[in-house]
Order: structure tokens, then C-alpha cells, then sequence
């Protein structure tokens, strides 16, 4: 089933001294999320995701604009009747139920027609425990239970009443390095064997990227960017999205457009068609740079971090904006010499950005 | 590291003193007394040691009469004041304005002095010859006689007594109860709510639950505070509680003591042992109840 929001818009009052200054946390939403996908909603904190995710599943009224499942208009719909599942950041499991019994919770809910018998309930419960893998936790309450199961039981009663819309608000805040890296593959897992819609929150640019079929980027209440993780890493809109995905995080540098060229301090770095001469700010990607002897960008070499196949070339450049350094991912076969003072760089053209100085919208270089 | 120890107990010593003065040795001689037959005050010396003073207190009618008011008022206000303020802690937990006012206004009663308090119901409820009192005119209105509810028909001064001992109780109990309304969880509603869970099936499985433990302190704490009642009856009925019928068992230990009667170490003593394992009974069922019932989280 697809989400759709119709200019959505959400403000909160102020309150105390700012009393008279409304908060808008979601600003004119307009986009559909199509069926079956797994999206992400990235953002800074405080840029209004949760608020979406709330507005979704019904916690939440909007102040202004629609929200649609498929043509039915959800938008003054009680949370209950939705038909939502959602897992909280904190879980926010039972703690006073068994694994079974917060997981059946939501069938006893079920009224009318849609009334299970106590058999139906458990075999609902046992198949959706089984596609999360508790079956042999069942019996044990959420205290006794680690991040990782816990967070597998919420997304089991959320999904145990079959929802049409799956929403995770921060799935793997709460989990350490490692089992974040496999419950975030779980969710995908879960995802595309249930096929159903899900939307999850998260204000880390990896996880985002490393599952969804689609990204939304946020700041500051508006949509920046929505796109495949790929194509929005690769073809950012604007230098905020451009600097909130990647890790190493892009280097941006003051620069300016001259002469078919652009330029960083007295280089000219690249070849440039296009464009009026201006100031610009110039982003390059860590993997953008390659070691070059009679490279045209030069850094003051700081000092070679070895991270296995790759090396991490740090150094300084005083035109650097975005960092206190510059920071360059190598093949470990090019590092440069360690004790060299200087280092020669010439670019990978796609992995150089051009962005306005004053809006920071991007400027494409002409065909 | 012995040095150590040996410092640790030297900072109890304060404690265990006074304990032990005021508190563990009065237990345990009370004990002594309650066996001791035939005590004189006068000389310190008692005839010989055994049951007699039990046997002599569980005939005594007053005895019985403090036993059968204080059992009364026990099943009464305890499971009804737990239930109001329950009832008030929900209601004042989700109203989002003035809740602040209301709940000052709910905990008046516990800065009140309880006699005070007692001579301000004692007014309301008093039927004298120049007055019916505030109750019966509100008894009029619905076309009720006045009763004397002071001096008058026992179940009338019964309802006066329960009716301000879960006056007297409440503020405490809400004040507790809204405290561990506001700990919940609050995604945990949320959750119950998208999960499509009625108001009703919220509180009783969600919220219930989650409070059990507040509650549970309550009901413990309220048996042995109903159990102790005293001063509340004195301050509505007068200190000659016997003759009004309305003495409570620690009314009774206190009449024993220093009462008109009084003078009875031994037969007061037996009185406030009976009244420990009475108390102590109930809390033990309380707890083995509270097993399955009570949640901690």
C-alpha cells in the first residue's frame, strides 16, 4: 500500500518565551512513498522526521494538508483504526507480559468479525515469532530478553496484525555496533519477505543507505532530497545533502569558477565547461582524490592512517571549510611517502561537487 | 582493612542505641508485660506468668466492641479510599489544565492538623438542639430527618468515622499514585493505541500493572494505618470512646494505660500484641497475594 502525503504541514506552538514563535516541524510535505518499499526518512535531529513518522501512524493530526493510504483519506483517522504496526525507539515492549503475550496483545484487540479464537492468536503469534526468530524466547519477560531480541519482538507485534504500513522510529539507536550492522540486514530481510510497506527514521546516513530502496533527506522540517541511496550519494541536490551522506564526510573547500577551470586558492584544479566565473564552493568526495606526483591540488600532508585495504591520507589545506582537515581514502598500494611534507592530488571529476556559496544548491557542470 | 570495620560499626552506634532504647526494648518488654499476671504498677511485681491476660482481654466487651470498630473501618475505608484515589489520580492525570490547582487542592487535607480536621467534621455532622449541622440540612434537601451522627445510632457514627478516615487517607494516596501514573512509560500508550486497545483494556492491562507495585505499598501501608486508628475517633467522638461505643484497639490500649480504667500495663500489653499478630497476619496475606499480582519492573 502507498503513503501519500498531500501538503502536509505540522507546527507546534511555542512555548514559555517563545511563546509566540510556532515551531513548523514538517514544512509542505508532497511525495508518495510507493508500495512495497522499505524508505528511509534522514535527517539531522530535530529536522522533523519522528514528527512524519507520528503523523503516519496517527499520533499525530497535521495542521494543515492530507495524508492518504492507496485513495482512502486517513488524514483525522485515530491511530487505532489505521491499521499501522510500529516499532518504537525504545521498544516501549510490556515489561509485565511474556514475549507471547505482548506479541498476541494487538489480536486482542480485534473485535467483531476480525475476533481470533485463542488457537488462531497463538499460531498468528508462533509464525510471526518465527519469521523474526523468538520462537524459544517466548515464554521469557522483555527484561530478560538483549537490544537485539527486544527489538525483534516489537517488530513482531507490530507486524503480528499484518499492517499496512510498517513504521521503525530509530530501529537500531539503541543496539550496539555490531548487532546494528545485522538487525538493520534482519529489517531488510523481514521487509522483503512480508513485502510490506515500511518507513524507518533514522539519523544515520549508513543505515539508511545500506537498506532502503529509497531515502528522503530532511532538514529543518523540508524535504531536501528523496531518491535512491546511490543516486542521491552520487547526484546530490545541495551541499547540505551532499555533506550529511558519506563517511569519511565530503571536504569542502572555498573555490571559485575561472577560466574553465575550477580553482582552490592559486590551482586550478580540474577542467570545468561552463558556468559564469564565481565563488563556489567545491566539495570532493574522500575517494574523489588520487596520489599523483604531477597532481594539480596540493595539501600540507598530515599523516597516513592505515585502515587495511584502504588508507585514510589526512592533511590540511587552509582553503578547507567543512573540517579542521582534509581527509583522502587511497588504495593502500598508493599510499604516498609518510614523511613527505606535501601531497600531490589530481581528481576524479564525478566525485567533485560544485555548489553555490551563498544557497549551496549544486551547480552541474554544462554537457 | 579491620580497621576499617571496626570504624563502621563505631558510626552506627548512635543509631542502634536509640533503636534499642526507644524502640527494640519497649517490643520486647511489651511482650514480657503481656504474660506477666497479676502486675502491680506500684511495687514492679506480678503473681505469676501465663495466659490470664489474653483470656481477660478477649472477654473484655470493650475489647471486643474496638476490635469489631477497628475491623469495620479496616474493610471499609482501605480498599475504598485505594480505589478513589485511584480514581482521582486517573482523572487528575488527564486533564492537561489546572491540574496543578487540583492537586493542591487534593493535598490540603495532609497539612492539616487531624484534630483540627476531626472538630470541623464534628461540627458538620453534630445534631445539638440549636442546629441540625451542615449534613442534615443537606439530608433535608432530599427529604431526609436528620440523624445524629456524633451521639446518634452506631452505623451513622460509623459512616462519620469511615468517611473521614478515607478523607484523612486520600491526599497521601493520590499524591503517591498520580507520582507513578506520571512513570509510565509513555510510548507504552502509544503502542497500545496504534495497536487498536480500548481505554478500558489499556488501564486494566497496561496501566494497572505498571502502578501494581505503588498500590500494593498502599493497601500495606493503609491495613496498618486503619489497624493504628486512634486520634481520628478521639477527635470526632471525644476521648471517652468506650462510652460512645467507637473505641478503636489502640483506643483501648491507651484506656488500659492511662484511661479512667486505666492503670493496666498487663491487659494493655496483651491488647497490643493481639493487635500485632492481627496486623501482622494481614501482611503476610497481602504479601503472598501481591506474588502473582504485582509487577516490578
Amino acid at each position: 500500500m502507498n503513503v501519500v502525503f498531500d501538503h502536509v504541514t505540522k507546527k507546534f506552538p511555542g512555548r514559555g518565551k517563545n511563546r509566540h514563535d510556532e515551531v513548523i516541524a514538517v514544512d509542505n510535505f508532497d511525495f508518495e512513498i510507493p508500495d512495497g518499499k522499505l524508505v528511509g526518512l534522514l535527517g539531522p535531529s530535530g529536522c522533523g522526521k519522528s514528527t512524519a513518522l507520528n503523523l503516519i501512524c496517527g499520533l499525530l493530526t497535521p495542521t494543515s494538508g492530507r495524508i492518504f493510504f492507496e485513495d482512502e483519506d486517513v488524514t483525522s483517522l485515530p491511530p487505532e483504526k489505521r491499521g499501522v504496526g510500529m516499532v518504537f525507539q525504545n521498544y516501549a515492549l510490556y515489561p509485565h507480559l511474556t514475549v507471547e503475550q505482548n506479541i498476541i496483545f494487538p489480536l486482542q484487540n480485534l473485535k467483531g468479525k476480525d475476533r481470533l479464537t485463542k488457537e488462531e492468536m497463538k499460531k498468528k503469534a508462533d509464525e510471526t515469532a518465527a519469521l523474526v526468530q523468538i520462537e524459544k524466547l517466548m515464554e521469557r519477560k522483555p527484561s530478560e530478553l538483549s537490544g537485539g531480541q527486544q527489538q525483534r519482538v516489537a517488530i513482531a507485534r507490530a507486524l503480528v496484525k499484518l499492517p499496512r504500513v510498517l513504521l521503525l522510529d530509530e530501529p537500531l539507536s539503541n543496539l550496539d555496533a555490531r548487532l546494528r550492522l545485522q538487525t538493520r540486514e534482519e529489517i531488510r530481510r523481514i521487509q522483503l519477505k512480508t513485502g510490506v510497506t515500511t518507513i524507518f527514521v533514522t539519523h544515520d546516513q549508513e543505515e539508511a543507505m545500506s537498506i532502503s530502496d529509497l531515502i528522503v533527506v530532511m532538514k529543518d522540517g523540508a524535504i531536501r532530497q528523496i531518491g535512491r541511496p546511490q543516486d542521491i550519494y552520487d547526484d546530490p541536490d545541495d551541499q547540505f545533502v551532499a555533506q550529511f551522506l558519506g563517511t569519511p564526510p565530503i571536504n569542502v573547500f572555498e573555490g571559485r569558477i575561472e577560466n574553465g577551470h575550477l580553482c582552490i586558492g592559486d590551482e586550478q584544479v580540474l577542467e570545468w565547461t561552463g558556468g559564469t566565473p564565481a565563488e563556489v564552493n567545491i566539495g570532493i568526495r574522500p575517494e574523489g582524490f588520487i596520489v599523483d606526483e604531477n597532481g594539480p591540488f596540493t595539501c600540507d600532508l598530515n599523516s597516513v592512517e592505515v585502515m587495511g585495504r584502504d588508507v585514510s591520507v589526512v592533511c590540511e589545506h587552509k582553503k578547507l571549510i567543512s573540517a579542521p582537515r582534509v581527509r583522502a581514502v587511497i588504495d593502500a598500494d598508493d599510499s604516498p611517502d609518510k614523511d613527505a611534507q606535501k601531497v600531490r592530488f589530481s581528481l576524479k571529476p564525478h566525485k567533485v561537487l560544485v555548489f553555490d556559496r551563498e544557497s549551496g544548491a549544486r551547480i552541474r557542470p554544462e554537457q | 582493612m579491620e580497621n576499617r570495620n571496626y570504624k563502621g560499626y563505631l558510626y552506627l552506634i548512635p543509631a542502634v542505641v536509640f533503636l534499642g532504647i526507644f524502640l527494640v526494648y519497649p517490643l520486647f518488654d511489651v511482650f514480657i508485660y503481656s504474660f506477666e499476671e497479676g502486675y502491680n504498677f506500684a511495687s514492679q511485681t506480678h503473681r505469676g506468668i501465663g495466659f490470664y491476660n489474653y483470656g481477660y482481654v478477649l472477654r473484655d466487651p470493650y475489647f471486643l466492641q474496638a476490635l469489631r470498630n477497628t475491623l469495620i473501618l479496616v474493610i471499609i475505608t482501605v480498599p475504598l479510599s485505594t480505589i478513589l484515589a485511584l480514581m482521582l489520580s486517573v482523572a487528575l492525570s488527564s486533564i492537561p489544565v489546572l491540574k496543578d490547582l487540583f492537586q493542591t487542592i487534593f493535598f490540603l487535607p495532609y497539612v492539616t492538623n487531624t484534630l483540627a480536621v476531626g472538630l470541623v467534621f464534628m461540627i458538620m455532622f453534630r445534631k445539638t438542639p440549636y442546629s441540625d449541622g451542615l449534613m442534615n440540612l443537606l439530608l433535608g434537601v432530599f427529604g431526609m430527618s436528620p440523624v445524629d451522627f456524633i451521639d446518634g445510632p452506631y452505623a451513622a457514627k460509623m459512616f462519620v468515622l469511615c468517611f473521614y478516615t478515607i478523607w484523612i487517607v486520600l491526599p497521601f494516596k493520590i499524591l503517591i499514585l498520580t507520582s507513578a501514573l506520571a512513570g509510565v512509560d509513555e510510548h507504552l500508550y502509544s503502542a497500545a493505541r496504534i495497536d487498536g486497545t480500548s481505554k478500558a483494556r489499556i488501564f486494566f492491562r497496561i496501566t494497572l500493572p505498571m502502578i501494581s507495585p505503588m498500590i500494593f505499598y498502599l493497601v500495606i501501608t493503609g491495613f496498618i494505618g486503619a489497624f493504628k486508628a486512634y486520634s481520628d475517633a478521639v477527635a470526632i467522638f471525644g476521648i471517652n470512646l468506650n462510652s460512645a461505643g467507637m473505641n478503636t484497639i489502640v483506643g483501648y490500649v491507651y484506656d488500659m494505660l492511662y484511661g479512667d480504667s486505666g492503670g493496666y500495663p498487663s491487659y494493655a500489653s496483651a491488647a497490643a500484641v493481639l493487635l500485632f499478630i492481627i496486623v501482622l497476619t494481614i501482611t503476610v496475606i497481602n504479601l503472598l497475594v501481591s506474588r502473582k499480582h504485582v509487577h516490578y519492573s
